[in-house]
């Protein structure tokens, strides 16, 4: 059984420990820590003590051969043929992470019509492109997916298997590693390989935003973790990059599948999906009731933009759900962002601070959202977004 | 209809302040609730056994406390309950936890449906849900926002995604992970609280679920955490006071360019 214990003779009372521990489980008593059963075994004191006095003991683990396992695969994600945004995102990251030791980056794709995705798959950074093609595979069902792309990682040993931390990939991943007996670190923010040892370091948002934790996964293989979207980027595609093509071979019952796709529904007209929007107005409870919303939507629409909102405005009842911005809801990352009436508290901040400007109109000048906006407005904003309105309609005259 | 609804406990994250000296948390004094998403799980559950009847199971895994949450379930309505408690369960990932739960679901046996909410807010990972649906070799289907009709052999549910929602439907037995839109959970009954003060709510360890130790907690988790750090709040905003009308002009200067439309 894992343990953890403090070196008596090592440890010097420093307390250095205690902060670093995010469950508060550690305390000085006479000069030592000492460490209470809110415990998790997270691990985080053990990498803040400079004198090497807090050890976690696990037990042992059956050994694998790790350096039979190189490269790094992605998994590409696809709806109606046209491959999804964030797997390009995840080539360009597989490129950089492969600058370091020269992984060779593939990449599966499972399709009902591949069209000329395979070529510009390669033009984007993939070397080889696993490719099954079939009608079952047009819409994306968990078990014929995870039993093709299982059997792909064991034949091809990839020391990485990275998917975007989409509704898919968050669906997909999950069966593989546990079936796989392997890791799994969801919606990273940052990768990079530790020059100590070559092991991928993850690391994500976790507590609602308020921490970032860097994971690894030493001992099993692959390795393997969920992308957010709109994090990385992807390369400029290269025509004249050169790159295998390889057919997956399928039997039917590799296409059996006890879940079945009756319908699908697009959002209505109108109802459309926030996470796509390249400007988002978004409102909170500073907009006091329901038909003030309206005002946002008369500046979205100049701005070809989609509302957004915060927990408090929807738990209020002023708009539905799926225009809910943070933890709770979605993540986005429009290229600009305008919050009016929001204060910024770190639920909704983590959903919307990667966007590339974030403009905030706010009558209180100690609200959070000040200090992590671009540009900032303290003021009413009954008074400012109404002139804003007025103003971009004079100029376009 | 028997139902497994997986429940956790967490910190409130909306308490978790940051100590901005030491760039850390400080956990002190937030309250421990039951994950949000997993009342969503929880209500779905028991709004289909009051249809079709059956019972709702709930079970967590996690420290001695930790009780306090499957006790909150069943004052809401939920039938009886199971802790998962074990030193030797400490520090354990999605993949030790699911693999954990799952063996409890088989334990209990003659399962229809195990159904845990989206994620947990303090791990925010979303992962168990999936997991156990592989542990158990059942089909899953997750970030359902409604379930449409469940009989006999079969479920159909609301999946959204990206753009859209799949219609779904499953053969028995499934594992579903539960959105927030899927209802609005109820609260706790009068006679609902009687008996979560009464109830004898049995623990499993290691032994009862019949688990080698290197198939649970850190010894069994392949990822550890190696670091934690607090995200760094970038200041270098420019904040404007002023006229409304002053404040208009330069967030239109802004929004379109000096010269823009
Ligand atoms: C588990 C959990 C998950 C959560 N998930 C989310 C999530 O996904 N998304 C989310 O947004 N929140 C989430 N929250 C809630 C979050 O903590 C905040 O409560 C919420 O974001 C606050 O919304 P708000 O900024 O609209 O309201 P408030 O905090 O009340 O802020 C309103 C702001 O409007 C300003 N204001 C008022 N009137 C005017 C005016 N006339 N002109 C200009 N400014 C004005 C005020 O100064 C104030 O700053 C979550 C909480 C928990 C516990
Ligand atoms: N320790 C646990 N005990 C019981 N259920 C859990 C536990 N951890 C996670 N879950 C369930 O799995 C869901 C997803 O959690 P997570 O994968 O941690 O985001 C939660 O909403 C719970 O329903």
């Amino acid at each position: 059984m894992a343990s953890i214990e403090v070196r008596k003779e090592t440890c010097v009372g420093c307390g250095a420990c205690v902060p670093a521990c995010p469950f508060g489980a550690i305390s000085m008593k006479d000069d030592l820590a000492v460490i209470s059963d809110e415990c998790t075994l997270c691990g985080a004191c053990e990498s803040s003590c400079s004198f090497g006095a807090i050890i976690i003991r696990t037990g042992e683990s059956g050994e694998i051969e790790m350096d039979q396992y190189s490269g790094i695969m992605v998994l590409a994600e696809q709806r109606d043929g046209m491959v999804d945004h964030s797997t390009l995102e995840l080539l360009g990251e597989a490129g950089r992470l492969a600058e370091v030791d020269g992984s060779k980056i593939s990449v599966v794709l499972l399709t009902e019509e591949a069209g000329d995705w395979p070529d510009k798959l390669i033009g984007y950074g993939a070397d080889t492109v696993y490719l099954a093609e079939d009608p079952q595979l047009k819409h994306f069902r968990t078990e014929p997916f995870s039993r093709i792309t299982e059997r792909l990682i064991i034949e091809q040993k990839p020391a990485v298997v990275l998917a975007a931390a989409t509704t898919t990939g968050r669906d997909l991943m999950p069966r593989i590693s546990k079936n796989l007996n392997t890791g799994l670190t969801a919606d990273c923010t940052e990768l990079a390989i530790d020059p100590a040892n070559g092991g991928l370091l993850q690391t994500r948002p976790a507590f609602g935003g308020n921490i970032l934790a860097t994971i690894v996964c030493s001992d099993t293989r692959p390795q393997m973790a969920t992308v957010r979207p709109r994090v990385m980027k992807a390369n400029e595609p290269d025509d004249a990059r050169k790159g295998k093509i390889e057919k997956i071979e399928l039997s039917p019952e590799d296409l059996a599948s006890r879940t079945e796709v009756l319908e699908f529904k697009p959002l209505d007209e109108g109802e459309i999906d926030i996470t796509e929007a390249e400007v988002i107005v978004s409102g909170g409870r500073g907009l006091k009731a329901p038909e003030n919303f309206a005002l946002l939507e008369e500046l979205a629409d100049l701005l070809d933009g989609s509302i957004g909102a915060s927990r408090a405005a929807i738990d209020a009842g002023w708009i539905p759900y799926p225009h809910q911005v943070g933890q709770t809801g979605k993540t986005v990352q429009p290229k600009t962002y305008i919050a009016c009436g929001i204060s910024g508290a770190v639920q909704h901040r983590v959903g919307m601070q990667s966007s590339d400007r974030i403009f905030a109109v706010n009558k209180d000048e100690s609200a959070p959202i000040f200090e992590f906006c671009d540009e900032g407005f303290v003021g009413d904003l009954f008074e400012i977004i109404p002139l804003v309105i007025k103003e971009i309609k004079r100029r376009r005259k | 209809m028997r139902i497994v609804v997986a429940v956790k406990q967490v910190p409130d994250t909306a308490e978790v302040r940051i100590d901005e000296e030491r760039g850390t948390l400080i956990r002190e004094g937030v309250p421990s609730i039951l994950n949000p998403f997993d009342e969503y799980a929880l209500e779905e559950a028991m709004k289909w056994r009051d249809e079709l009847g059956g019972t709702v199971t709930v079970i967590t895994m996690g420290p001695p406390q930790a009780e306090a949450v499957l006790r909150e379930a069943i004052s809401m309505g939920a039938d009886e309950a199971i802790l998962l408690s074990d030193r030797a369960f400490a520090g354990a990932d999605t993949w030790a936890t699911s693999h954990t739960l799952a063996k409890a679901v088989e334990k209990l046996g003659d399962i229809d449906i195990v159904m845990t909410g989206k994620q947990a807010i303090d791990g925010d990972t979303a992962q168990t849900g999936p997991s156990i649906a592989a542990s158990l070799d059942w089909p899953q289907v997750t970030f359902v926002g409604k379930v449409l009709e469940i009989d006999e052999n079969s479920i159909i549910s609301e999946r959204y995604v990206e753009g859209g929602c799949e219609i779904i439907k499953s053969s028995l037995p499934v594992v579903i992970t539960v959105l927030k839109d899927a209802n609005t959970p109820r609260l706790p009954s009068l006679r609902g609280k009687m008996k979560a003060r009464k109830i004898e709510i049995p623990v499993w360890g290691i032994e009862d679920l019949k688990l080698p130790e290197n198939e649970v907690g850190l010894d069994g988790s392949p990822t550890r955490v190696v670091k934690i750090t607090t995200p760094e709040t970038f200041s270098d905003g420019e904040i404007h006071h002023g006229e409304p009308e002053e404040l208009a002009r330069l967030m239109v200067d802004s929004l379109l360019g000096k010269e823009g439309r």
